[in-house]
């Protein structure tokens, strides 16, 4: 029979419909603004007792507390006032240890009936809660180069082992040169060396005097040694923002050298910029006897007074990169100090290069990585040049007293908010190569709530609008369609939530693009059907005829609209993303809804039944 | 119902659409396009004074710290001002420019600062260009596969036609041409492709059934049994879009502009370009003949 649906598609819809409506529920509960105090350390433990104390001074502070709770891996306090928030941060912070995280966040607060149904609410995008975007870009050429150094030293004692005489050692691109003072030590060299280093070329120089090994590496090894580079910047990265305290933080790879770093609700640029962009890093490096040779020395100034200097030795200990932990206090004297646990390897070679160097000074030098921009005129068009530089200095030259173990602490640092970057700094990593910044951006939380409130008003007013027009224009059937275009909506931010999509600027814009266009599909439906009542069809046949006949043009119509937004989602960044996905997402939906729920209705309202005249 | 003789009048709407055009491409050869940040590469800072600020002032106070190419403008209200500096400085300028506004004894708050580096900004351009090739050849090919290659030709100069004007429009005016903007321009691009689609559709409906050869007949019943869908679709996504314009706020502000043109130059064309082609294309019947019939049981309705 004509316009009548088996049962079975009626209880799909139904499905359909009810979970739509479940899985969007979580963003009708408005996120509570929240504390969150978390350790990254097991020892410290977060517990009911601590949070009574927490809880007890903020009451003091007259902060309100709507809800607290203990996770597994901290405390989440929620506040009743948004205000509050930066106050209660401080205080908490001030009663905790270092190794204690104390982040703003907004809390979720979807109740438990639908989280166990793991329902949750849309993320907000950048655009909308406020906060910092950074694009970063990893140098790679200078990934290459830092390898090769490592490399370098790494032969060098080699050969000072094998008692090999060598000259100088040069480093250019991914070209490590060694200069030797006859052809026989070279030989042996190479020999002794291609064993242990597979991922280089050899091949022999001869030229004037002496001879020379060039050692290049292989594009296989110079690819690992990239991906290393970015693996592990976006570990560090990671580790650093994690101890900026901020709530949700995203750190991801784009494309082939470029890390994205989005700080939801951080508004100190400055700060969190200083602390993801450092490259600070630490050596340590004996100071070289009067009788080494030229070549295994260099010179150093030291930080806090340029004039002064000390010759160390080419030769690194250990560098930062082998601190387990370190944490910032102050000496007898009150001056900041930075005390640090090494891990196993590294006080393996600690103990043992200061056990036979007793006497000896060491010294803690510090290296930080920077680049400057230069403008330089080319063709006459200004080009931007990017000049890498490093800075290195002591930090301090101290006699060692006796063999060092795992921990010991270092001085000489100019403020006690140096000792605190630099131990954060060591803690969590340093950058495996240089990174810069080539895109950044700041949202203010007012723009944010901002945008928020004119989107969700241009969605409302403009859903008002088109709801109007199709009830003038087709009475009942326009009851259907706009029935249809209000599950859209349901279905759409349900399929988002599910998906984990976030939400946008662009995103709502395309939500809003979507409706104007859901109706579409309905819109040719209708306008079929009348044309068929006026050619003459019957009611009935002219709905089936309708539904039918344009469905060929609908699909076509949507599937080309899918295709652009595909291109779009794969081409697009940031906010051609967040606009592309809704569209999609939005496309598929209206599908199902123009298509199959109208159909419904309209087949349950007029299916079967003799109807004479249609309000269309 | 009434009929409209759109194909008689084709005439006269090629030479609005050769006037648009020219006039487009003109306005792009003389004056380019308006490159938003995102393209350029550069520094942009929003600021919200709790007064209104002399903005000659602001720019004064910028130069003689030494920032070059300056350019101040309000941003939505009065109170709120955008400072562009074309010249790529290093990330940290955005504080330096809100600090030396507020040594002003203003109130000043910062409201967004973003920076683009120059290299960012020429690959995000080459990228969207290819973005537009792409999207453009794969229409093509899909059109061409569901209908026939005369189909494709006129639908693909129908997109060109659509996107030059809204490009033109965005450089005659001089507005900001940003990653939103062009998020918008490829909409437009589905949106006037779902417009031509629905006439072809119906073209191709029609030739299939009707007896007579006479092209501009034929193409004038399809667009007027389509009129009334093709008007009530603009018009409900065009309130949708007015709504966006008046209340969505500056951000996407130049969005729903370019949204706005494009469906209304994408209606336009969807009759008197995509379709209108057609005819010097000598689009005919046994082009759609050796095209195999739909079975209409497979395409019935789920």
């Amino acid at each position: 029979m004509l316009n009548r649906y088996p049962l079975w598609k009626y209880l799909l819809i139904l499905i359909v419909l009810a979970v739509g409506l479940l899985y969007s529920l979580p963003n009708l509960y408005p996120e509570d603004p929240a504390v969150q105090i978390s350790s990254t350390r097991g020892d410290v433990t977060l517990d009911e007792s601590r949070l009574k104390r927490f809880q007890n001074a903020l009451t003091d502070a007259g902060i309100e507390i709507k809800a607290s709770e203990t996770r597994e891996n901290g405390i989440l306090i929620r506040l009743t006032n948004a205000d509050d928030q930066i106050e209660a941060r401080d205080i908490i912070a001030d009663m905790v240890s270092e190794d204690v995280v104390v982040a703003l966040n907004l809390a979720e607060s979807t109740p438990a009936w639908l989280e166990s149904l793991a329902a949750s609410p849309m993320t907000l995008g950048l655009d909308l809660r406020g906060g910092v975007h950074f694009l970063l870009e990893v140098d790679m050429d200078a990934a290459v180069t830092q390898r090769l150094e490592v490399n370098a030293s790494a032969i060098r004692e080699t050969l000072r082992d094998e008692r090999i005489r060598y000259r100088n050692t040069d480093i250019d691109d991914r070209t490590l040169t060694m200069d030797f003072t006859n052809e026989e030590d070279r030989d042996a060299a190479r020999q002794l060396i291609a064993r242990q280093f597979p991922d280089f070329t050899y091949q022999n120089l001869d030229e004037g005097r002496g001879a020379a090994l060039a050692m290049t590496l292989t594009d296989q090894a110079v690819n690992e040694i990239e991906d290393y580079a970015i693996n592990q910047n976006l570990t560090t990265l990671r580790n650093r923002v994690n101890e900026l305290g901020v709530a949700e933080p995203l750190v991801q790879r784009q494309g082939p050298n470029r890390i994205v770093v989005e700080l939801p609700g951080v508004q100190d640029t400055a700060a969190a910029k200083r602390v993801v962009g450092a490259t600070a890093n630490l050596e340590f490096r004996l100071e070289a006897r009067p009788d080494t040779p030229d070549s295994e020395t260099e010179e150093f100034s030291f930080r806090n007074n340029e004039a002064r200097t000390a010759t160390l030795m080419r030769d690194v200990i250990v560098t930062g990169d082998s601190v387990s932990s370190a944490s910032r206090s102050f000496d007898e004297n009150g001056r900041p100090q930075v005390n640090i646990d090494l891990d196993g390897t590294g006080g393996t070679l600690m103990n043992r290069a200061t056990r036979t160097n007793i006497g000896r000074n060491m010294a803690v030098l510090f290296i930080e990585h920077n680049t400057r921009t230069r403008t330089v005129i080319e063709d006459g068009k200004e080009v931007e040049v990017r000049e890498p530089y490093t800075e290195r200095g002591i930090i301090s030259l101290a006699t060692i007293q006796s063999a060092l173990g795992n921990s010991f602490r270092i001085t000489g640092l100019d403020s006690p908010t140096e000792a605190a970057e630099l131990s954060l700094l060591l803690r969590s990593g340093s950058l495996a190569a240089p990174i810069y910044f080539v895109q950044e951006r700041t949202i203010g939380p007012s723009l944010g709530q901002d945008n928020i409130d004119r989107g969700i008003m241009s969605v409302q007013i403009g859903l008002l609008l088109v709801v109007l027009f199709m009830l003038v224009r087709y009475r009942v059937f326009g009851i259907f369609a706009n029935v249809a275009l209000a599950a859209n909506l349901v279905i759409l931010i349900a399929v988002m939530s599910m998906l984990g999509a976030t939400l946008t600027l662009p995103g709502i814009a395309g939500i809003v693009l979507t409706l104007g266009m859901a109706v579409d599909a309905n819109v040719l439906i209708f306008e079929r059907i009348r044309e068929e009542l006026r050619g003459g069809m019957s009611v009935q046949q002219a709905i089936h005829a309708g539904y039918e006949r344009a469905f060929s043009s609908i699909i076509d119509a949507n599937i080309t609209t899918l295709l652009v937004a595909l291109i779009l989602f794969s081409i697009g960044t940031g906010p051609v993303k967040g606009f592309a996905v809704t569209l999609s997402l939005g496309i598929l939906t209206s599908l199902f809804t123009a298509l199959m729920l109208t159909r419904a209705m309209v087949n349950l309202t007029y299916g079967g039944k003799p109807v004479k005249k249609l309000w269309i | 119902m009434r009929q409209f003789d759109f194909m008689g009048k084709r005439r006269l709407a090629f030479l609005v659409s050769a006037l648009m055009l020219l006039v487009s491409i003109g306005s792009l050869a003389v004056q380019q396009l308006n490159l938003g940040l995102d393209f350029t590469g550069g520094t942009l800072v929003e600021v919200r004074y709790e007064t209104v600020p002399a903005l000659d002032t602001v720019r004064q106070t910028l130069e003689a710290e030494g920032f070059q190419d300056v350019s101040v403008q309000t941003f939505g209200a009065a109170t709120e001002v955008l400072i562009r500096l074309q010249q790529a400085f290093d990330p940290e300028v955005g504080e330096q420019v809100v600090n030396l506004l507020r040594a002003d004894g203003d109130n000043v708050e910062l409201v967004r600062a973003e920076f683009v580096g120059a290299q960012v900004g020429e690959q995000l351009r080459d990228q969207s260009g290819l973005g537009l090739l792409v999207a453009l050849g794969i229409v093509m090919v899909y059109v061409a596969f569901r209908f026939q290659y005369k189909f494709a030709l006129g639908a693909l100069l129908a997109l060109i036609h659509d996107v030059v004007i809204v490009v033109g429009f965005f450089s005659l005016f001089q507005l900001d041409f940003d990653l939103t903007v062009l998020a918008a321009l490829l909409a437009v691009i589905g949106y006037s492709l779902n417009d031509t689609i629905v006439v072809y559709d119906r073209i191709r409906e029609n030739i299939r059934k009707s007896r007579i050869d006479d092209m501009p007949v034929i193409f004038n019943d399809a667009i007027n049994s389509t009129l009334s869908r093709t008007l009530a679709t603009s018009g409900t996504t065009l309130l949708v879009l007015l709504a966006l314009l008046v209340l969505g706020g500056d951000m996407i502000h130049n969005f729903a502009v370019a949204l706005i043109v494009g469906i209304g130059v994408g209606t336009f064309s969807s009759i008197y370009v995509a379709s209108a082609l057609l005819l010097p294309l000598k689009l005919e019947r046994e082009d759609l003949i050796p095209a195999k019939k739909e079975d209409p049981e497979a395409e019935e309705l789920p």
